[in-house]
């Protein structure tokens, strides 16, 4: 489970001062949930997860992932959650089974369940064909599956996903979403960020609006349907945000 | 600390290490085989040239002395001369090196000689160049020759004994072990060598392993598993650690055996009066190790440093290219002349290494400096892993980009 409490991130700026990323923001997803952080660019999303993931430290407000309090705790907590992000690229230089192994060693894992968890997770994602072939040598797919394996090599309980799919094709799109999904399937607590609005009527339990920082609707897409008088998500998210919208740059 | 996630960071990064052929090149191919190739290169080209110039006689002009036959019959036999006709424009020849010398013998130079006259000759040269100063020796010799005959002629027809000439001899004893002259003449070469490949090799994997990691978009990656910073920083630095003391040790290994070679090449050639044979005692050569180590972690610390600030590998190889100034002006002021190891200089990073090494090569060994500047050298290197340490923590360097 993750517990998000008045969770905030500010940083820095010489010619703009103070940037408020993530501004008091808290939200509960649960276990055998898809909870989707739905924003334009610039509005928090990457912040807020990053910070889930303890890839970065709060200004303020804390979150407790699987029971661990992620500014007290970040090794404990990036040992119960997979981070997948655009961003999260592979070690050109390493073939798909070593990186692997190697994330499953950082998580600790002997050499005996090691191996037996990369066989498993590589006939189950059918990557035994490029097992042995380096990263750098790998189509998109194939990288996007070897991504998969390394999140889910030491079955964390928690899966966090930052803007999954963003600039990949529709088959290896549709790779991830089935992927988020079947995590969703197994029990584990999903949460993800888009702006692709399909994606989250596709796959979320939980939608979260978030503009400047701030989380400005919650619920289901059927209860912000009744909340909003719309049907369609675009048209909810634009007028949820659309008081509040600065472009990204502007903020 | 946990030894296990270090060594494990280290295995991954060695291993993607050993697979970059940039990596490989830098650390492994050239110091392996830039001194073989320097030292034969420029070394064969020296012996080559000297032999030649000693095996083919030299063209010398003679001026004047037509009133001074067998001095110029001398001179005309010669197997190591061959006089060329006289012209007015010698000083040209000389300096477009036509001829190597020309030899100005004075008007009534050997009557001169008999009377009892100073006459003096003059030879005209073509200062530092190899072949003129051979030419010119080779004339001073003839006539020094010339006037050690005359004098055994004048002694003979006195009836005094040829010592007037030389009454005493003088002979240079070298009283040091071979050792120590090889250390006098190449020990500051060697520690120049070992500080700088320190840096060399240090370099590319330092840039790798932070700037380029940023770059790739893997250091996201990295920071989501459950490794503590202070374990990944340790992880690399090692590696990068080990291929900065892999490229000194094989550039001395590549070095020593290159001037071992070019030794015995000189010797053979008869080259080698006054080539000291570079021999190092075991000790020494672990002594210089036990020195450069400090120096090696303190590179890799302050390298990897310096290139997290950058956000690709071209802007950390901006960054760290004036570094190699810093480096060499300390390491280059240790072999020059006259320097020497002071308490104030032992504190001077990199260059009391050069220094105290500087001397560990010639065998001295002095134990307060060695002491001193080893732990100066460990505390700039402690700072330094502390600061890399601390930047790993520092969000604002970790996702500059």
């Amino acid at each position: 489970m993750i517990e998000v409490r008045n969770l905030s991130k500010y940083f820095r700026d010489k010619k703009r001062g103070e940037i408020r990323a993530v501004d008091g923001v808290s939200f509960r997803c649960l276990p055998g949930q898809i909870y989707g952080l739905l924003g334009a660019n610039g509005a928090g999303k990457t912040t807020t997860l990053r910070m889930l993931a303890t890839i970065l430290e709060p200004t303020g407000g804390t979150a407790i992932v699987c029971g661990h309090d992620i500014v007290e705790h970040p090794e404990r907590v990036r040992a119960d959650v997979g981070f997948l992000s655009t961003a999260t690229a592979l070690y050109p230089r390493l073939t798909a089974r070593e990186l692997v192994q190697y994330f499953g060693r950082l998580n600790g894992l002997d050499d005996a369940i090691l191996k037996t968890r990369v066989d498993k997770i590589f006939d189950r994602l059918d990557m035994n064909g490029f097992r042995d072939r380096r990263c750098d040598k790998l189509s998109t797919g194939m990288k996007q599956k070897t991504s998969i394996a390394r999140t889910l090599v030491h079955d964390p309980a928690v899966m966090i996903f930052d803007e999954p799919t963003l600039g990949l094709d529709i088959m290896t799109a549709r790779t991830i979403t089935a992927f988020i999904r079947e995590c969703r399937d197994l029990g584990k607590t999903v949460i993800f960020s888009t702006h692709i609005m399909s994606e989250v009527e596709k796959l979320c339990d939980v939608i979260g609006i978030i503009q400047n920082g701030k989380l400005l609707a919650e619920g289901s897409l059927q209860q912000l349907r009744e909340k909003y008088g719309e049907q369609d998500l675009e048209e909810i998210f634009v007028k949820v945000v659309a008081p509040h919208y600065v472009s990204s740059e502007d903020h | 600390m946990s030894l296990r996630n270090i060594g494990i960071v280290y295995r991954k990064e060695l291993t993607e290490a050993l697979r970059d052929r940039r990596t490989l090149v830098s650390s492994i191919l050239i110091p392996l085989f830039l001194f073989p190739i320097l030292t034969f290169g420029i070394g064969y080209a020296f012996v080559e040239i000297a032999g030649e110039a000693t095996r083919e006689p030299s063209k010398i002009m003679i001026l004047g002395g037509e009133d001074s036959p067998d001095v110029v019959k001398d001179l005309r036999e010669a197997r190591n001369l061959r006089v060329v006709r006289r012209s007015a424009d010698y000083v040209d020849l000389i300096s477009d090196k036509k001829i190597r010398a020309a030899v100005d013998i004075p008007p009534g130079f050997q009557a001169g000689i008999v009377r009892g006259d100073h006459p003096e000759v003059k030879i005209y040269i073509f200062k530092d160049d190899l072949k003129s100063m051979l030419g010119a020796s080779r004339i001073e010799k003839l006539f020094t020759e010339y006037r050690d005959a005359m004098v055994r002629g004048r002694l003979a027809s006195e009836n005094l004994p040829e010592s007037l000439m030389k009454p005493f001899d003088i002979d240079q004893q070298n009283v040091v072990s071979d050792e120590k002259v090889a250390g006098e003449s190449y020990g500051g070469l060697i520690t120049y060598l070992v500080i700088l490949m320190c840096m060399t090799g240090a370099m590319y994997p330092a840039m790798d392993l932070t700037a380029g990691e940023k770059e790739r978009g893997t250091m996201e990656t990295i920071l989501s598993s459950p490794i503590e910073r202070t374990h990944l920083v340790f992880g690399k630095f090692l590696v990068v650690l080990t291929a900065s003391l892999a490229t000194a040790t094989l550039s001395v290994i590549s070095m020593g055996g290159s001037f071992a070679i070019l030794s015995r090449f000189a010797r053979d050639q008869s080259m080698g009066e006054g080539f000291p044979m570079l021999t190092m005692h075991p000790k020494t050569v672990l002594a210089v190790f036990v020195m450069a180590l400090p120096v090696a972690v303190l590179f890799s610390a302050v390298l990897m440093t310096i290139s997290l600030f950058a956000k690709t590998f071209k802007e950390a190889q901006s960054y760290l290219t004036p570094m190699t100034f810093v480096v060499i002006v300390p390491a280059i002021a240790a072999v020059l002349p006259g320097i020497e190891l002071t308490s104030k200089l032992a504190l001077v990073p990199i260059l009391n290494v050069s220094l105290l090494c500087k001397e560990l090569v010639t065998g001295t060994y002095h134990w307060n400096y060695i002491a001193l500047i080893f732990f100066c050298t460990c505390l700039y290197a402690g700072v330094a892993l502390f600061l890399a340490v601390k930047m790993f923590q520092r969000e604002s360097v970790l996702f500059s980009s």
